[in-house]
């Protein structure tokens, strides 16, 4: 902390605390909520593949989906 | 392939004068948005001939985005595309033939009346033939880049919008070089940098955008 | 659609049904290290890196203005790259990388703008001034948008891939040109009355700082794209089986866990 005499003074960034927390805000709330949209993409996406599958039938999965690739069970 | 050229060349401009109308209304547009300005910014001479250049040039450059989507957009409806992409033909020649088709109807018009709207905009008389120089070196390649733009939209729902927002960004240079050599001639450093790189700027968009724009044409038909 | 790269065995790894399962586990590593190295950079930011003389407290934005104008350049070239592989190697995946960079290219355009913006409130006294780097910035931001509208528009993935990539093309040829002539209007129009460039002679620690935080959000970077290109690849590959077993077994991952992503 050599560089601030108090916590408040670090706040207050030599009064520039607009200026400076306004982008350091700004950048990662747009942080946050591109990893938002991202997971929420993932979990939209996975479902309505899922529903997908089934309304095309299994039997495309059912014929060559075991055993096949044996590469897929590394995934965590 | 020098008639292929010129056939496609031909067909385009004779199209292009059955349907002059719309070379008319892009015409239209043109002076119209000149017009505009003393009524936005004020008559003032002083005021008007300072921003004479970029209005002029700007003013060319939506007139050219505005007719843009026609240049492939018949040709795609009737098939015609296809068959030019089908034929043996080298596609970057027709494309080039095309584009130079389209710059003659919309683009020349354009250059043509743009003195006469320079008067209108008081700007000086000294400034008009280097206006003209660097429209006339300008305008192709608004057209060949546009092409590619035009040509990657082909077909799409609101594409339109979609064209402006494509190519609007890479009309930037050539509007500061375009408008930046009237008004260097006018401040009296003289306009020959901007036209050379003008120059300069169209001879690579010769070599390089009826590639892109054949290519463009390729993946939108498939 | 089955498998047509599978043949090509030098591109083995560029196949999406490898590629997939390495980006979900390279992703949260590359997250930890964005995480460890913003807060070193966050703390070389503002407890070691001394009071700038001429601009006091307020330089401290450039900690993430700078790194965030590098990384959207950079992104673009990579885009720009994978685009070009795309369409001379016929990979579907790089098609889907350049996709998948974009918005995170495009969120860094304008976080560089953002803090631009108001880093130059109170050190030029306007939040805009149309400095040249500034405006290329701004340009930049313009051809992101026109790539992820173009890609979005077009419902057919495979013309959409090769759109997308013409575009980015096209794009990074003229991007040094757009550069040049926003420097040359620049100094035309504005003289030396506004000069970012002069950089201020700045401390190691500060451009510490600014260094961490460039690798902070290039770990960022890889990981929030590794993430965002999975979906994509099931989506892409629906049709094969090894998605069918993935999607199945993240189906009853979901179940007992509670609709846990």
């Amino acid at each position: 902390m050599q560089q601030w005499e108090s916590w408040s003074a670090f706040w207050d960034m030599g009064g520039a605390a607009f200026f400076v927390w306004g982008s350091y805000g700004l950048t990662f709330a747009l942080i946050a909520l591109e990893l938002v949209l991202v997971f929420q993409r993932r979990k939209d996406t996975t479902r309505r593949l899922l529903r997908w599958r089934r309304a095309v039938g299994k039997d495309a999965g059912k014929r060559n989906g075991e055993g096949t690739m044996p590469a897929m069970e590394s995934e965590t | 392939m020098l008639s292929t050229f010129l056939a496609v060349l031909r067909r385009d401009l004779l199209l292009a004068w059955r349907g002059r109308a719309d070379v008319l209304v892009t015409l239209a547009f043109f002076i119209i948005v000149v017009c505009l300005f003393p009524f936005g910014v004020g008559a003032e001479p002083n005021q008007l001939r300072a921003i004479a250049p970029g209005v002029l040039w700007v003013a060319a450059l939506l007139a050219c985005l505005l007719s843009l989507h026609r240049l492939f957009a018949q040709d795609y409806i009737d098939g015609t595309l296809e068959q030019l992409l089908l034929s043996s033909e080298p596609a970057a020649l027709w494309v080039m033939a095309k584009v130079l088709a389209f710059w003659l109807s919309t683009g020349l018009p354009v250059v043509a009346v743009a003195p006469a709207m320079g008067l209108l905009l008081d700007l000086e008389q000294g400034g008009l033939p280097v206006l003209i120089l660097s429209l006339l070196l300008g305008t192709p390649i608004l057209a060949l880049l546009g092409a590619v733009g035009a040509a990657l939209t082909l077909g799409l729902r609101g594409g339109g919008m979609l064209l402006a927002l494509l190519v609007l960004p890479l009309f930037v240079p050539v509007l500061i070089f375009g408008a930046g050599a009237v008004e260097a001639e006018l401040s009296g450093s003289g306009a020959a940098a901007h036209l050379l790189l003008l120059g300069g700027g169209l001879a690579g968009a010769l070599a390089l955008a009826p590639v892109a724009c054949a290519a463009a044409l390729r993946i939108s038909t498939d | 659609m089955t498998n047509p790269e599978r043949g090509r065995s030098l591109l083995r790894f560029a196949a999406p049904q490898n590629f997939y399962p390495l980006a979900g586990r390279l992703a949260p590593w590359f997250a930890a290290i964005a995480v460890l190295l913003t807060a070193i950079g966050l703390w070389i930011g503002f407890f070691v890196a001394p009071t700038d003389a001429t601009q006091g407290q307020v330089y401290r934005v450039i900690f993430i203005h700078v790194p965030a104008a590098w990384m959207s350049m950079f992104i673009y070239l990579v885009m720009a790259f994978w685009s070009a592989v795309g369409l001379i190697m016929n990979t579907r995946l790089s098609f889907v990388m350049s996709q998948a960079l974009a918005p995170t290219g495009a969120m860094f355009c304008f976080v560089a703008l953002w803090t631009g913006a108001l880093w130059g409130k109170p050190t030029w006294g306007a939040y805009w001034v149309w400095d040249a780097r500034l405006t290329s910035q701004l340009l930049l931001l313009f051809l992101y948008f026109g790539f992820i509208a173009l890609t979005r528009a077009i419902e057919d993935p495979r013309r959409a891939d090769r759109a997308g990539a013409i575009i980015a093309l096209v794009g990074a040829v003229n991007v040094p040109i757009i550069y040049f002539s926003v420097q040359w209007w620049n100094t035309l129009h504005q003289g030396a009355s506004v000069s970012l460039t002069k950089a201020p002679s700045m401390a190691t620690t500060m451009l510490a700082g600014m260094l961490v935080m460039a690798f902070a959000s290039w770990a960022y970077t890889l990981a929030v794209v590794l993430w965002r290109v999975r979906p994509m690849i099931l989506e892409r590959e629906r049709h094969t089986e090894w998605v069918g077993t993935e999607l199945e077994r993240a189906g009853k991952l979901s179940q007992t866990a509670g609709g846990r992503a």
